[in-house]
């Protein structure tokens, strides 16, 4: 067994959902808020720091739309992300390589036509 | 509560709105209008236009609310075009036909002539305010769906050009929020109607109003108006629960769909039209598959891919008369991959199951976007699967983001299941899913006339509650029901609203948030879901509806009447589950009064298997009297039988009233 340390153990709600529909930066997120007010269920909340990115209350709800994301005027604040049953993948023709959504090492991304 | 819930709850921190619930806001109007979709822009446009006071309310932000909120591919109906070789009249009539459009006989042709007649109109008003609806920039010159004239796109039927492509339809709704906004039109965002105001508190009566509920602040509004404008889509999720899990597969239409509208109307007394109808077409029901349209596919949005198996070995389409097209004959399928006279008459050939078998096709199976023409290319996924509903963040970006590149890249295509036992190729079709989780598809309509009336003085409908066709529909019944609204709304008085009535909707609404304990929302949905899964489904009967009907009376005895909210939120959430309720109700009721199946409902009854013959097909009639439930039956053509004109147009130009636009 390895010498690394363990975690804590603590009584804690284990969800079953991975409540991160969407995802927010802090880094790049300035809590602008602006996402909040685009989104057709009111799943996000305004974080009380004021500053800090909203809070997903309810990714139950979420419609997977991404309107959040596509109003954000800070690019990378703010992600949609696709549960992993929902991640679809692809093959590179040429050279039967297989990508799929969620990878880490992907190819660089084409430009896109009318988006 | 559970103990985990007690866990959860300790780290809970305050609201972040001011909570005032009970806190009355009054507000009068002469049109009033219930929902903010595309169809509740239109109509808040048209009564704008027809000099009347307007207000919109929206449970969501309007900017990109309703369920063309997020976009849309192309835009039905556009008879009237320059380049269309096709009447209203005719396009009508073609809509009825077997495989025309999926309502078939029972398509609301009447509805569906108004579309055809103003589709092309609403697209230029489009247009106006900034919406590009034409190939401006000539990338598509050289297809064959383009006219050069008028840089006019068409999509499926190109011979007769009815349906009209565009290029960025996700930018349509931030566009009209723009125009509402440049009008000055009143607009109340994220607060959910809750009951329509009736002359003296009848029910049956004159409508008046409606009352709302802020999902933020848990606020209460009356809105006091000549004349109400009904455009709160259908009852989707009558059968259907989601979680996160789902992505973007939880469903195509608006999640806010949740049948207020039919609520609201039902306890009001208005009339609604085959509330049994339900089946799995117009909406990917369950939820359990891919993100829509993200996956490779053949139909519809996808016309014109080229499919291929774990080989590169083509699979190819067939016409409508069965011969296979050879690759070198692939200019066909752009040409129009469905025509309404024949619906899809190209399609993957049948050997497909028997090949793979054989080994003639090798498992997994993809979409290779490579082989197409670039401009094909380019209108398949950069313009129709790229705005195809919400596809644009969550299958156009996000594949791009990580590197998709239909030029090089080979889409997988799922297939579902035992492809044996389900038959191809519509085995794939991936907005299929189990016949259980349903949708109303043309039920769940709300009655309306040739005015757009429904059968309550002072109430007009729109857009998919009353059987229109997506945007176009939307658009153009909102501002044709306006225009009349708009019309009665300027020779009638304002009614004062009964307080009575009004106390007694709060008293309804807050009882939730009254509670401190009891059961949360998502249960009780996912429960009654079931119920309708069980009982109002696969197996029709009616002992089988009996049963449903005994389940919800005990789950109202039960655990509804446990439902509890912490926040305005869950309060509106438990608003919803009540109202689905009785509409659950309605469509059981319904059931049970239709005594024989019908395929084109979806609708196959054990103890009634007889199907009738296409002259005695009827629609049913669902109302409340009291707490009690009538169903009647009216002709499929009442439209065109008396007092009405016997064809469209008389009609039409009757009840139009576009001399009173000017």
């Amino acid at each position: 067994m390895s010498e690394k340390t363990f975690a804590e153990p603590v009584l804690v709600p284990n969800q079953m959902t991975p409540n991160n529909a969407v995802e927010f930066n802090e880094e790049i997120c300035n809590g602008c808020n602006k996402c909040i007010d685009y989104c057709r269920v009111d799943a996000l909340m305004p974080n009380p720091i004021e500053g800090k990115p909203p809070i997903l209350l309810y990714p139950d709800e979420c419609w997977f739309a991404g309107c959040c994301a596509g109003a954000c005027p800070h690019p990378g604040a703010v992600v949609m992300n696709q549960p992993m049953n929902q991640r679809v993948g692809w093959k590179r023709k040429e050279t039967g390589e297989y990508f799929r959504v969620g990878m880490e090492d992907h190819p660089e991304p084409c430009e896109m036509f009318y988006a | 509560m559970s103990k985990v819930n007690d866990i959860q709850t300790m780290n809970a921190i305050k609201w972040p709105y001011p909570v005032q619930y009970g806190k009355t806001h009054e507000i009068e109007c002469d049109v009033l209008c219930l929902g903010g979709g595309v169809g509740g822009c239109y109509a808040a446009m048209a009564a704008d236009d027809a000099g009347v006071k307007v207000v919109v309310v929206d449970e969501g932000p309007i900017i990109r609310s309703g369920s063309a909120g997020t976009g849309f591919d192309h835009w039905h109906s556009v008879a009237t075009n320059p380049c269309s070789k096709v009447t209203p009249a005719e396009l009508t009539e073609i809509y009825r036909t077997p495989r025309g459009w999926f309502h078939g006989p029972f398509s609301v042709s009447h509805v569906r002539f108004i579309e055809a007649m103003e589709s092309w109109d609403c697209l230029l008003t489009a247009e106006k305010i900034g919406v590009p609806i034409r190939d401006y920039d000539d990338h598509f010159k050289d297809s064959i769906w383009r006219d050069d004239k008028t840089k006019l796109m068409f999509a499926y039927d190109v011979d007769k050009n009815h349906c009209i492509r565009f290029k960025r339809g996700a930018i349509f709704k931030p566009q009209l929020k723009v125009e509402l906004d440049r009008r000055g039109i009143e607009q109340y965002e994220y607060v959910c109607a809750t009951s329509l105001l009736t002359e003296d508190g009848k029910q049956g009566g004159r409508v008046i109003g409606a009352t709302g509920v802020s999902i933020r602040t848990g606020e209460f509004y009356v809105f006091k108006a000549k004349t109400v404008i009904l455009g709160m889509g259908q009852p989707t999720q009558n059968w259907k629960f989601h979680t996160e899990l789902n992505g973007s597969a939880s469903g195509f239409f608006d999640p806010n769909w949740t049948g207020d509208g039919a609520y609201m109307a039902l306890k009001a007394g208005a009339k609604m039209m085959n509330m049994e109808q339900n089946d799995t077409f117009t909406e990917p029901g369950g939820g359990f598959r891919r993100p829509m349209y993200g996956v490779g596919d053949v139909h519809n949005t996808w016309y014109g891919a080229i499919i291929v198996d774990a080989n590169g070995k083509a699979v190819p389409y067939v016409d409508a008369e069965g011969n296979e097209i050879p690759p070198d004959e692939y200019e066909r399928l752009y040409h129009g991959g469905w025509t309404y006279e024949h619906g899809d008459d190209l399609r993957l050939t049948p050997r497909l199951a028997e090949g793979l078998k054989t080994g003639e096709w090798v498992l997994p199976l993809y979409a290779d976007l490579t082989q197409m023409d670039p401009l094909e290319r380019d209108a398949l996924w950069g313009i129709m699967v790229g705005n195809e509903g919400k596809t644009n963040y969550p299958v156009l970006k996000m594949y791009n983001k990580y590197g998709f590149d239909p030029s090089k890249d080979m889409l997988e295509v799922v297939t579902r299941n035992n492809l044996e036992d389900y038959g191809l190729p519509e085995a794939w079709w991936e907005l299929e899913t189990w016949e259980r989780w349903r949708s109303p598809s043309c039920g769940c309509l709300q009655f309306v006339d040739w005015n757009l009336r429904t059968s309550l003085e002072g109430l007009y409908a729109i857009g998919f509650g009353i059987g229109t066709n997506m945007a176009a529909g939307a658009c153009t019944t909102g501002r044709y029901a306006a225009r009349n609204a708009a019309k009665y709304s300027m020779n009638v008085d304002a009614v004062p609203v009964d307080q009575a009535q009004v106390e007694a909707e709060k008293n309804r609404v807050y009882k939730f948030a009254q509670r401190t304990e009891g059961m949360g929302w998502k249960e009780c949905r996912a429960g009654m879901a079931r119920v309708m899964q069980d009982y109002c489904s696969v197996t029709k009967g009616e002992a089988v509806f009996n049963k449903g009907l005994t389940w919800l009376d005990t789950i109202e005895a039960n655990e509804l009447n446990t439902l509890y909210a912490r926040n305005p939120h869950e309060l509106v959430r438990c608003i919803e589950t009540e109202n689905m309720l009785l509409v659950d109700r309605a469509i059981l009721e319904a059931s049970k009064a239709r005594k024989h199946s019908n395929p084109w409902l979806s609708f196959y009854r054990v103890d009634y298997p007889e199907m009738p013959e296409e002259k005695d097909y009827t629609y049913s009639m669902t109302h409340m009297e009291g707490d009690k439930w009538v169903v009647e039956e009216i002709p499929l053509r009442w439209y065109l039988q008396g007092p009405y004109a016997d064809n469209y147009e008389d009609n039409y130009d009757a009840c139009s009233a576009i001399d009173d636009e000017d």
